[in-house]
Formats: structure tokens, sequence, C-alpha cells
């Protein structure tokens, strides 16, 4: 399930943020904001991707540049309001 | 004082962070008049040095133009200096007025409004014109004063990748349900001097029935035969629902900006923009001085022709003297040198050739994706120009990057 | 263009109701220079009046003092017109160091840094200070530029009652967990015109360990002894670490604003502060003209002085032939009325009378209070202020609020 939800992610991520021809790497560990491919404007887009793709709401607190760096900080945030 | 000795070291620690990344901004003290020829302290405390400027926004040359100095002389007699006042107290003269008209008719727009800057614009429009149930969908790499102007505004924010027209309808295809779409956009982006594609974006928002947001800041008074803008560069005058732009960047340099377009919404940001109602009014001495330069560039092209030829130019001999300049038409000339070290090496070596211009890098532009932004002005004349190639010639042999393209920058450099 | 008829019809729904609730706004042109005496066109295209202007932040008259204006003129012709650059690119000139030594020195601070207006200072200083690990805790009345400054910051947000330092304390106790806390208040309210309890406010910053910022907006240049501001008054200079103010106001009136204080604060503005990073820097005939108004400052206190015994004296005249104001001294005296209907008439008849003023009423103010706010200036004389009371004398009692 975890698996599934990572790619999920990890697809957002690169049809969202990267070019076509960008030979750009996305892994689960990939660093999203603190290397630049997510900056902190479209990191609202990734957020409102989340709370529709899993109906849930993230408040503002938790929504930060450290809780979104990674899919997997993200899967971490996520498991707060979901079960995974 | 009452804060902590933790604020203290936090901040200070800050500060050495910023350093340690190469990142810390240190200013350089100019001691004349900005014009292609400055006086320059730099570091503080050193001998001053005349160099050339090639990074203000000084694009038609009228920062110091003797016409506009005239014309705010006059505007210090006549209307004073200050209003101490937001417009609707007592802050309107008779001559804001004639501005605003001013501005509507070089725009061929419907009405006009002035702010502070073109900041204040762009943080002030959003919030009057959309609420919840409206969608803003934005190129990505739009100037930091939309994106804060969307922060305060309650509609629902996407973003589309920069210039991708694809994308941009997937996002209108997306947000179909909400209530009012505006599309937004800078006219012309400041890393790059890329022009954004209006023509599409309004046969866009015409199909899906949006509204187009233009901020100009980097085209009002040059781009385009008449120098209107990229609304008039792109053959879409009258399309565009919102302008907003500067007087602080080719008109002038002093101050100001505005929201130009569809008069109900420039009369909703009278009544209600909160930088309209709880900022102080453009001064005096500004406006007279404002109305001077539309006036010259509305009679006449010759200064914004001479930016082009001259933009022309200095493109076609950077290209040719084997530096990687981003193709465009746009006096904003990005010289690519890819890795952050290199570019800043590379100002340094310009500064004691005499040039003037400054690196970029992460995150300012993404990683890998260093220059120097050129920025070249109808106040340069041929022998300007010549100088600064010469010196790009010089110091780009020194590194060995003429002639070659971006990996074998790389290979040579890192990212 | 479908769009565009649904827009336009939103919108000018939208002005409508504006004008049914009262709340549509008029601009009155001016075609003279600001001072005691203008020269206004209301409404549009009727004959020009001339007016005594009552309603200017001009507390100091310096918007069109010669000195000032000799200044702007010096400037421009050695310094230029405008820069066309932010500041750390090639928008610093000797000048712009000049200013911000000077207005550090005057407010008693470490350092200062420009920016275009106070609005825009607000703006930057809270978003680049601190983040989600800390608190502001602010006045509910503070200005419309702090309220926006801090929606953009993401430290979390406290407000207390106006005032009301039982309600601070509560929320300095409620916020011990956080990184930082900065309490923020305006010195000067500007539609009471009432002043902040600095002392207070400074021994429960040091009792709790929060850092405390001012908006000295409505004060810089007049309050206090030497006219250094609300700091001064309260004799709390060097308590304050902050201070964020304009010189749109006394200091001239055209542009401006800054942030004042210890100097890593500044430093960090200087590298993270957004409008200071994307926005022109201040022209250069702002800056001599505001170096001049603060040197004119300091060489003397006849402006604030006079301006001091002008508001002394107008709040006396004003309470002894009957009107209701709040109490204070400042050059901001709210004249209270109550009914919003009665604030609009009053200031139109007042008009009539040759007495600018502007009502204030709902939302602006709290349902009950409309009120005309008056706002004394140095450019006044002793004739201007009789005219202004026997005004209101005369309109009061044709609308029935003086017997």
């Amino acid at each position: 399930m975890s698996e599934d939800i990572k790619k999920l992610i990890i697809d957002y991520v690169k049809k969202e943020y990267l070019d076509e021809d960008s030979d750009q790497v996305v892994t689960e560990e990939t660093k999203l904001i603190s290397s630049g491919i997510v900056d902190s404007f479209s990191m609202v887009s990734l957020k409102m991707f989340l709370e529709k793709k899993f109906q849930i709401k993230i408040p503002d607190e938790k929504a930060t540049p450290e809780a979104f760096d990674s899919v997997n900080s993200i899967i971490t945030l996520l498991k707060e309001f979901t079960p995974l | 004082m009452a804060y902590a000795e933790k604020a203290q070291r936090h901040y200070s620690s800050e500060l050495t962070n910023i350093r340690g990344a190469g990142l810390f901004k240190e200013e350089r003290f100019i001691k004349t008049p900005q014009k292609a020829n400055i006086r320059v302290e730099y570091p503080a405390g050193a001998p001053n040095q005349d160099v050339l400027n090639f990074c203000a926004n000084n694009y038609l040359g009228l920062s110091s133009h003797p016409d506009v100095v005239a014309a705010a002389h006059k505007g210090l007699d006549t209307h004073g200096y200050g209003m101490s006042s937001v417009r609707f107290i007592c802050g309107t003269q008779d001559i804001h007025r004639e501005l605003e008209k001013k501005l509507s008719e070089f725009l061929e727009t419907e009405d006009t409004v002035l702010f502070p800057s073109c900041m204040e614009a762009n943080a002030g429009l959003f919030e009057v014109t959309l609420d919840k149930d409206d969608a803003m969908i934005a190129d990505r790499l739009v100037h930091a004063s939309i994106v804060d102007g969307m922060r305060l505004c309650k509609a629902q924010l996407y973003n589309y990748k920069h210039l991708n027209m694809e994308h941009l309808e997937e996002k209108l295809q997306e947000t179909q349900s909400c209530r009012f779409r505006m599309i937004i956009t800078d006219g012309v982006f400041s890393m790059d001097g890329d022009i954004a594609p209006l023509e599409k974006i309004c046969d866009l928002a015409e199909k899906y029935d949006a509204l187009v947001m233009v901020d100009d800041s980097h085209s009002t008074g040059f781009l385009g035969k008449r120098g209107k803008g990229t609304h008039e560069h792109c053959g879409v005058l009258g399309r565009i629902d919102a302008i907003t732009t500067t007087l602080g960047k080719a008109l002038g340099g002093a101050a100001g900006g505005c929201v130009s377009g569809r008069k109900e919404i420039v009369e909703l940001c009278r009544q209600r923009a909160r930088p309209y109602l709880f900022s102080n009014t453009v001064p005096p001495v500004v406006i007279a001085a404002s109305i001077r330069v539309i006036d010259l560039i509305s009679s006449s092209t010759d200064r914004r022709n001479k930016l082009e030829e001259n933009t022309k130019y200095f493109r076609e001999k950077m290209t040719q003297a084997g530096l990687d300049i981003r193709p465009g038409v746009h006096p904003i000339v990005p010289v690519m040198l890819y890795n952050a070290k290199l570019a800043q090496d590379v100002a340094k070596d310009l500064y004691q050739e005499g040039i003037y211009a400054v690196g970029f890098f992460f995150p300012v532009v993404p990683q890998g994706q260093a220059r120097i932004r050129i920025q070249i002005s109808a106040d340069h004349e041929r022998e300007h120009l010549d100088k600064a190639i010469a010196a790009f010639a010089k110091v780009g042999a020194k590194y060995n990057i003429l002639g070659k393209k971006k990996d074998e920058v790389i290979a040579m450099y890192g990212m | 263009m479908a769009v565009h008829e649904r827009v336009r019809e939103y919108y000018e729904k939208e002005l409508i109701e504006l004008r049914y609730a009262d709340l549509f706004k008029e601009e009155r042109v001016i075609h003279s220079p600001q001072g005691a005496d203008i020269t206004v066109e209301y409404p549009q295209n009727s004959n020009l009046s001339e007016v005594i202007n009552f309603c200017a932040n001009n507390y100091l008259g310096l918007s069109f003092h010669p000195e000032v204006l000799a200044a702007a003129k010096a400037a421009l012709d050695e310094r230029g017109f405008g820069m066309s650059s932010v500041r750390f690119i090639c928008g610093t000139q000797d000048r712009h160091k000049e200013l911000e030594r000077k207005i550090s020195e005057f407010l008693g601070l470490e350092d200062a840094i420009l920016y275009s207006s106070c609005f825009d200072a607000n703006g930057g200083v809270f978003e680049a200070l601190l983040n989600e690990e800390d608190a502001l805790i602010s006045d509910e009345l503070n200005h419309a530029s702090i309220i926006d400054g801090i929606r953009l910051c993401k430290a979390e947000r406290h407000r207390y009652k106006h005032g009301d330092m039982r309600d601070l304390e509560h929320h300095l106790k409620e916020t011990q967990n956080k990184r930082f806390r900065m309490i923020v208040t305006d010195g000067v309210f500007s539609m009471d015109g009432d002043v902040a309890k600095l002392e207070d406010i400074c021994n429960l910053a040091e009792e709790y360990d929060a850092i405390l910022l001012v908006d000295d907006s409505h004060a810089t240049g007049f309050v206090g002894k030497t006219g250094r501001g609300t700091h001064e008054h309260h004799d709390v200079m060097g308590r304050v670490d902050i201070i964020t103010t304009t010189f749109g106001k006394a200091l001239g009136g055209a542009a401006g604003g800054c942030v004042v204080g210890e100097k890593v604060f500044i430093d960090v503005l200087r590298q993270r502060s957004r409008p200071y990073l994307f926005s022109n820097t201040l022209s250069p005939v702002v800056v001599g003209a505001t170096i001049k108004a603060i040197d004119l400052l300091r060489e003397s206190t006849a402006l604030r002085d006079k301006l001091d015994q002008n508001a002394r004296y107008f709040r006396q005249r004003i309470r002894d032939v009957g009107f209701e104001i709040k109490d204070g001294f400042h050059p901001i005296v709210p004249i209270m009325l109550h009914d919003a209907g009665l604030v609009q008439a009053m200031a139109r008849d007042l008009y009539a009378e040759g007495i600018y003023v502007v009502g204030f009423f709902y939302p602006v103010v709290p349902r009950g209070t409309a009120r005309i706010r008056v706002q004394i200036s140095a450019a006044h004389e002793r004739h201007h202020i009789d005219k202004a009371v026997d005004a209101f004398v005369k309109v009061g009692k044709k609308l029935g609020v003086l017997k």
C-alpha cells in the first residue's frame, strides 16, 4: 500500500514540477523543497493535491518545508491524518 | 533589552549560515545619479571607482534625465514635496488624476489607479477582486510581490509550469467549477527576460471564460512598437483585464505603481484595496515627473528604439564572442555560467574591468542555472556596450568558457 | 465575452452596495501643495474652494517646508530622480546609508533599514524574523499594515484587547512554550490618538522575555520632549527592541519607511526581508529631503513645541465650547458624535464653512463611536484654529449637537 502511495506522489511531483525533458531523478528520499524542485509557492499545490486525494485537511502549522521535503516525510505527515 | 539572549544568538547564527553558504548580499555605495556611468565605493572604505552600470532597471535612461529632473523641480514648486495623507482623505491632487488618465491612454485601458509601488498594487489587487469561490492560476515563476498578493487572497491557488500553455489549459479545465478564474503572469520574467505568450493566454482565457492579469513592470515603456508593453508586443491590446506595472523601473525609477484595466476592477481597488486605503499617496514630486515621462514616451519612440538597437547589438556581439546567452529580444540578457561560484568570480573580475553587473544563483534561480544578468539601457552608447563585450571576452577567456556549452562548463566547474 | 459580462455585473453590484451603505469614497481633488490652507475642487468640476486642512498627517508642516523643498531640489541635482533598482543590486547610494545612520541615532537604536513605505516595512519585518516556532502578540487595534504583515508570517498569532495589560500578560503566559514571543503595538493609535502604555508593556516584555516592536508612525518627530517618539514620551528609550515608522507623515510626507533596531535584527532583514529584496529602493529625492527633516528636528524642538501648543489650544477650546473629545495630548483629536449620519452632515457643513475634516464611522470604528477626526499641525496658526472652533460651534448649533 505504502509503495503505491509513494509512486503516486513521485508521479505527481514529476508531472507537476518537472519539464518533460528533465533528467532529474526523484526517489522517496529526494529533497524536494531544499533542492528547489518544489518551491514554497508550489508547495501550496502539492498540499492541495494531497488534501484532495486523501480527503483530509492539513493544518497550516504542519505544512512546513521540513514535512514536505521528501516523499517519505510527506507519508509520515499523511499518516497523522489518515490510515495508509 | 527585554528579549532573550538566545534571540540574539539565533539571529547571529542565521547570518553566519547565510555567509557560509555564499549568499550574503553586500551593498555597494553609489556616489552619483543613476546613469550608464556611475561612481561606486566597494567594498566599504575602498577608493571610489568609475564603472559602467549594466544591472539597473533604468531601461529608457530616464532615471536622471534632465527633462525628468526639471519636471520634478517644477512639481516641487507647484505641488509640494509630500501630501502626508492616504489618497481618499486629502491625498489626491489634480496631477494624480492627470497621471492616471495619461496612463490609461498610454496603456489603452479603461481606467488606472495609482499605488505607492507595484509591490503594493500586487498586494492589493487579488484580495479585492477574488474570493474563496474563485481560482488564481499563476505561472510558477511570477514575481515575489504577486506571490505575496496571492497569499493575502482567499481564492484557491493553482500554478502552471513556466510558460507551459498545455499545463495552463489543464488547470483551466480542473477549475471549471469555480466562479471566476484569473490567469496571472508576468509580462516579462525578470530572471530570463522571457516574454509571456499573451496571445495564447488570452485565447485560452476566452475559451475557458477566465480573466487575465499581467504584471508588466519589465515591459511598460519599451516593449511593443510604441512601448506600451507586452500586450502591444503580443498584439492583444484591450484584451487584458488588469495590468499592474511600476513607475520605478523604465518610467523614471523613483517610486509608484498602478493597476490599469477594466474600470470596475480599478474602481474596486480605489474603494477596497488595503494598500490604497492605508498607505500614503504617491508624492507630488514623483507624479509631476511621471507625467513628463509619459509625455516623452508618448510623443516619440526614439528611446525605446535606441534600447532595441542596443539590445540587438549587444546580444549579437556577445554571442559572437562566445558567451552563452539565453536567446530573446528583451534588454534583460542572462549570460549563463551555471556554477554559482563561477558567476560570483566572473562578476568580481568584470567589476575590476569597470563593468558593474551582478551574478544570480540558487535560490534566486534554480540550482545549476547561475548567470550574470545584464540589463541594457537606452542610456548606453556603443562604446559602453563595446567595453562590456570586451570585458566579457577577456574574463570569459580567463575562465575558459568562451564557446562552451552548458555541459562543458558544468564539467569544468560542477553544478 | 461571457466572463467579462459576469465580472462586470458582479463588480458593479459590489460598487452599488458600497454607495448604498454610504461607504463609497469620493476623492476631493486638491489643486495646491499640502499645507494649512489648501485649494480644493469638490464635487468634481465645481469651483475651487479655499479651505483649511485638518485631516492630513502633516504634523510638523514639513510637506511644503522651504528647507525640505530645498534639500529635495539639491538631491535631485546631486543624486538624480530615481535609482530603478532594488537596494542590493545597484540601489544603495551613500545618502541611503547616511539616512539609516541618522534615523537610528535619532531614535536611539543601533541600526536602520529603509523601505519604500512603513506599509512595506511592516509587511517585511515579521516574516523575515519569525516562523512557526514563535508567537506574535498584537494589540487588536494595530494598523492594517501590521495585520497584513502578520498574515504573511507563520508564527502563532495572538491578539490582546486594546491597551489591556492583563490580557497581554495572559497571552504571554499562554505562549511560554514558544521559542520567541514578539509583542507588537502601535505607539499611537490613529483613530483615537491614544498612546500605548509603553512602560507597562516594557515591564511585561522584560518579565516574560519577549521582544517588543512598536509602530511609531503617528509619533516619530513630535511625541516626546525632543520628538523621538512614544518611547521618549514614556521614558523607555533603550527598552523598545524594534521600531517601525514612516517618513510619509511628520517627516516630510512623501514616502519612505524604516525598521530600526539592534544591528543583528537589521542585518537579518537586509538578507531576508521580501519587500527590501524585491521592491525599488527609496528615491534619492526622498532620501535627501528626509535627511534634512531629521536634521531640522535635531537642531531645534521649535516645530514639535508649536505642534504641542496648537494641539493643547485646540483641545482646550473645542472642549470649552461643549464638544466631547477623548482625553489626551496628541494632535489627533477625535470629536465624538456617535451617530454616522450626524458625522457626515457635520463634515459636509464644516466644509462649506471652509474647514476640511473627515468623519469616520462603522466599520472603520465600532458602531456608536462615529467621530470627526481632527489632525492638528505645526503649520496651523492661531487664527486657523480659532476659525475651526467657530465653524464647529456654528455647525454644532445648527445640527443640534450644541445647545
